[in-house]
């Protein structure tokens, strides 16, 4: 009770102000007249009275003062006023407040959208239940070249019903497959991504539908009916989100599915672009169950409670090698299994990147504090005179530095909020262009970016405020008072302190300029790398034959050859071919195959390389060279093809100093190829060492997944839509997809090394342009301080020239000190990002000394002009201002 | 009369909470009264009691209300609350037991 009448006293002194003092001044008044009644009672006459009382009475205005203060709220007060003081204090010079905001909002906004990216993609657990007990599965190869491999159907088989150690595992496909969605009510075909999955996926992974319902083991039978899931952008954007489409069909392929049910927005597994999921058992012949070495599936599993993953791996492990060791004939079958968290699996190759950026974005938030905390020094030196006025006058130094720390901390605040803002912006920037990257569906600003936010900004208004601090000189009034404004003595703590504070500054500002430096001579080494083919002006574009419209080889062969021979009559087409996948693209696959005039490999030793199916007119397409012999013949057709062409790394590592023209490959279950040319090597992936590659005929009619390559002499994204208007007129209801320029396909693949690249260039010149400024205003402020002593050497006979280099070197040295720290501090950071290299070291002597004289050139022209005015001084004008 | 002692602020608070037990007074009236019945040895000057008086207001143990005295005058007029009289009886033991240590001191040491 007696808390809140309290509590009702003060808020009423806090809003009805003039109660308290006025009630006070009549009791004073009360009690005076009282007293001097009192004394006039004893016998003084009015006006001894009156003094007398009085004298008792004291120092009114003191005990009104006392009587307040435990009434009022004066901390709330003295903080308004402070506020009020500190804006418009920063008001009076804006460009001031304006710079130290806007270098704090640079800062703290990179930081903060990092660390949501960060945050969302690395740290946060699945969205699945139970996230730390998933992992993925993997099959170890037998020659120990792919220790992380997909799984063989058969293998998983074997896997899941001999194990012990997992409570459920699941099987799928790794989302790069493709159906053609037939179009209907006029919308026209799509290709969309596809995962085929075991009907217990989803309740391994903890997942539950938006709409309808998952498979059942029912569904995920070879003679169940066909069904499909959705994911929610395809429902939305080409079902209109209409709930009705549960248990209509679509057509996959020319085959009719029915859907049960719509995926949660949020779910994007095994990848973020898969629009439709079917039941894996249902979709694989069954003969796939039976292979133990197809490795094309990807096996999650959890872990049975208090079960250790790795005791759970090595009895995967001995499975694998029990099947090895029965079937040696194989010689691709495992012999031992590997697992990974599923987190780690999915996000594990952004990791390094990431955090390199994320690191570079803390660089730049220390130097803006740097830079901010360097300015809040000046200011304070150049008030020194008033606050020492006020210290002498009885303002005590708690007073002078709260006013400070409120002036700091209302920047900070500020520059904080507008720092938040500039991170929304930057996340959404992030997410649009980065969409390549795993789980960028899942980067938003959570409660802990919100509370990293607020540390941050707290962070640097605690800096800020402790750097403001040390300007401030309680102990000096005297000396403040004394000096003139420009003697040499004055400030000298603070210039220590400024070169210190720009020494860091231009360390930090070179550990950047080097990354920066060595990221984008790795980004240009991997662009200018040969892909082995023509890459300008050459379009690509994806054609998947439906398997049910073109179960014959005759069928696709009719296709091939009527595409091609309209495409190649079109007006601007040099020339056009078909392939299964272009360079760049990435791993197609491979195939096993043997020479047959070589001796026989022993048992257990297969080899295997990368193939691609191709038209006799691909080679030229693509400018990939002739090198020797020639192309397919014409005759090459159906079940009537027996020649293959291999690549130049081929010819050099399987047949030495031989000449392979004219050899056998057998392949393809044992069938003899011969070898009639030999062509110049292409990149499977442009960052990728050259492998070797064979070409088998695509006029075999074995292959359905084709695609399409255009070259022409001019602008060819201009022949794109009528190509597109040929294969609709073959068959209106083939989808065409991916239709990109190999340049752009190029971008892609390159487009994590030129973000991280580009990223941190502008940082590093946003930070160089910050240390310039910086160092200029050092230099100005120096120039300043020592005025009278440079007008007294010019005075005494020093040359202009002399005072130039000696203003020059006061303004180096830090400069110096600077660079010596970053250039270490770069050959410690250059380590860490030695795997996002490619053909660059990571202490490139080239990258260093030219950061080095960049960082000199830079530090030079910033100084020349102070040291250059102080060079220029009029020594009597100097002189005479002491 | 000697010189008037200065009195320790929890013990100013005690006299206070008496004084006003049995009926409301105004400040003029609390000083003279103690002064009375302490027969001219404690002497409260202003500058204690009224910083005193808003102390004990804010603590919530007294209220105070405008008034008018006997000689028509506003005043303002202080009277103890509940939990003012629990604490007076508090204050009074400590006091009891304090004193009377002192005394034993005093006496035997």
């Amino acid at each position: 009770m007696s808390w809140t009448h309290s509590f009702w006293l003060r808020l009423q002194s806090l809003f009805l102000r003039s109660r308290i003092p006025q009630r006070l001044d009549d009791e004073f008044q009360f009690h005076l007249e009282q007293q001097i009644a009192e004394n006039i009672a004893a016998g003084m006459s009015p006006d001894e009275a009156r003094y007398a009382a009085m004298r008792i009475f004291g120092n009114t205005t003191f005990l009104r003062e006392q009587t307040r203060d435990n009434w009022s709220w004066m901390w709330l007060e003295n903080l308004f006023r402070d506020l009020r003081y500190a804006a418009r204090t920063l008001s009076r010079t804006p460009g001031f407040a304006v710079v130290a905001i806007l270098v704090i909002a640079l800062g703290t906004g990179a930081s903060i959208a990092l660390f949501a990216v960060v945050r969302s993609v690395l740290l946060k657990p699945l969205p699945f239940r139970d996230p730390s007990r998933l992992m993925r599965l993997y099959e170890h190869s037998p020659d120990g070249r792919f220790p992380y491999n997909s799984s063989a159907a058969g293998v998983y088989a074997q896997w899941q019903q001999q194990n012990t150690g997992f409570s459920d595992l699941a099987v799928l496909t790794n989302g790069f497959q493709h159906y053609g969605l037939s179009g209907t009510g006029g919308q026209l075909p799509e290709r969309v991504r596809a995962s085929e999955c075991s009907w217990d996926l989803f309740p391994t992974l903890g997942v539950t539908p938006a709409l309808g319902r998952v498979f059942t083991s029912a569904d995920d039978q070879p003679s169940a009916n066909a069904t499909v899931l959705l994911s929610w952008s395809l429902w939305k954007r080409r079902f209109g989100g209409d709930p009705s489409i549960l248990n209509q069909s679509i057509h996959l392929d020319a085959k009719p599915y029915t859907v049960i049910g719509v995926m949660p927005p949020w779910f994007a597994y095994p990848a973020a672009g898969v629009q439709v999921w079917t039941p894996v058992h249902h979709e694989e012949s069954p003969n796939r169950w039976q292979e133990l070495d197809n490795h094309r599936f990807i096996v999650v599993g959890r872990l049975k409670p208090g079960i250790s993953p790795a005791v759970a791996t090595q009895e995967l492990s001995l499975i694998t090698r029990r099947l090895h060791d029965g079937h040696l004939d194989n010689p691709l079958i495992s012999t031992a299994a590997n697992s990974r968290p599923l987190l780690e699996a999915i996000v594990g190759d952004i990791k390094t990147p990431l955090y390199v950026l994320f690191a570079a974005t803390g660089c730049l938030l220390l130097i803006g504090c740097l830079n901010v905390a360097s300015l809040l020094v000046a200011r304070g030196a150049a008030r020194r005179k008033e606050l020492a006025v006020r210290a002498a006058l009885g303002g005590s130094r708690w007073r002078l530095l709260s006013e400070q720390l409120t002036e700091t901390f209302l920047l900070s605040l500020a520059g904080g909020a507008a720092g938040l803002a500039f991170a929304f912006a930057a996340i959404r920037w992030f997410v649009a262009t980065r969409q390549d990257i795993s789980r960028v569906e899942a980067i938003r600003i959570d409660p802990i970016v919100v509370a990293f936010a607020a540390g941050v900004i707290l962070l640097c208004a605690v800096f800020a405020g402790v750097m403001s601090s040390f300007s401030l000189q309680g102990d000096q009034v005297l000396s403040s008072l004394q000096e003139s404004s420009r003697s040499h003595s004055a400030g000298r703590s603070q210039v220590k302190m400024r070169k210190w504070l720009l020494a860091l500054e231009v360390g930090l500002t070179v550990v950047l300029l080097i990354g920066a430096g060595l990221m984008l001579k790795s980004y240009q080494r991997l662009r200018s790398a040969n892909l082995g083919s023509i890459t300008q002006n050459v379009l690509t574009m994806h054609l998947d034959l439906p398997g049910a419209k073109y179960s014959q080889p005759i069928q696709r062969l009719g296709f091939f050859e009527a595409l091609l021979e309209r495409v190649r009559s079109l007006p601007g087409v040099q020339s056009a071919g078909f392939t299964t996948s272009v360079p760049g693209e990435g791993y197609p696959g491979d195939r096993v195959f043997v020479i047959q005039e070589h001796p026989p490999l022993p048992i257990g030793q297969s080899q295997y390389v990368v193939d691609y199916w191709v038209d006799p007119g691909y080679f030229e397409a693509l400018g990939i060279p002739l090198l020797r012999g020639q192309t397919f013949d014409q005759n090459q057709r159906l079940d009537k093809t027996n020649e293959v062409i291999i690549s130049n790394s081929f010819a050099r590592q399987y047949f030495g100093d031989e000449d392979p023209l004219g050899k056998h490959l057998l392949a393809n279950g044992g069938r003899p190829y011969k070898i009639v040319g030999i062509v110049g090597d292409t990149r499977v992936e442009i960052a990728e060492p050259v492998l070797p590659i064979f070409y088998f005929p695509l006029y075999s009619g074995a292959e359905r997944g084709t695609v399409l390559t255009v070259r022409s002499r001019q602008d060819v994204t201009s022949l794109a839509l009528p190509i597109q208007q040929i294969v609709q007129e073959l068959d209106a209801e083939l989808p065409v997809s991916d239709i990109l320029t190999m340049d752009q396909i190029i971008g892609k693949s390159t487009l994590d090394a030129s973000f991280n690249a580009t990223l941190l260039l502008a940082f590093a010149v946003l930070s160089l342009v910050l240390a310039a400024v910086g160092l200029f205003g050092v230099l100005s402020y120096i120039v300043g301080q020592r005025t009278s002593e440079i007008g007294i050497r010019i005075a005494i006979g020093a040359q202009r020239g002399e005072v130039l280099r000696l203003m020059l070197s006061d303004g180096l040295r830090p400069a110096s000190i600077g660079l010596l720290l970053g250039l270490a501090g770069g050959v410690a950071a250059s380590q860490n990002i030695r795997d996002l290299l490619y053909d660059t070291q990571p202490l490139d002597p080239s990258v260093f000394a030219g950061v080095a004289m960049l960082l000199l050139a830079v530090a030079c022209m910033a100084c020349l002009l102070p040291a250059w005015r102080a060079s220029r001084l009029d020594p009597i004008r100097a002189l005479r201002n002491e | 009369m000697g010189k008037p002692s200065d009195l320790v602020q929890g013990t100013l608070d005690l006299l206070i909470l008496k004084t006003i037990s049995t009926d409301p007074k105004h400040g003029w009236a609390i000083a003279k009264r103690i002064q009375q019945i302490s027969r001219e040895v404690l002497q409260v000057q202003q500058g204690s009691l009224y910083p005193a008086l808003h102390r004990l207001e804010l603590r919530g143990w007294i209220k105070s209300k405008s008034g008018e005295t006997e000689t028509g005058r506003h005043a303002r007029f202080y009277s103890l609350t509940a939990a003012g009289r629990v604490q007076l009886e508090k204050e009074t033991a400590n006091w009891d037991r304090l004193s009377s240590a002192i005394d034993l001191v005093v006496q035997t040491a």
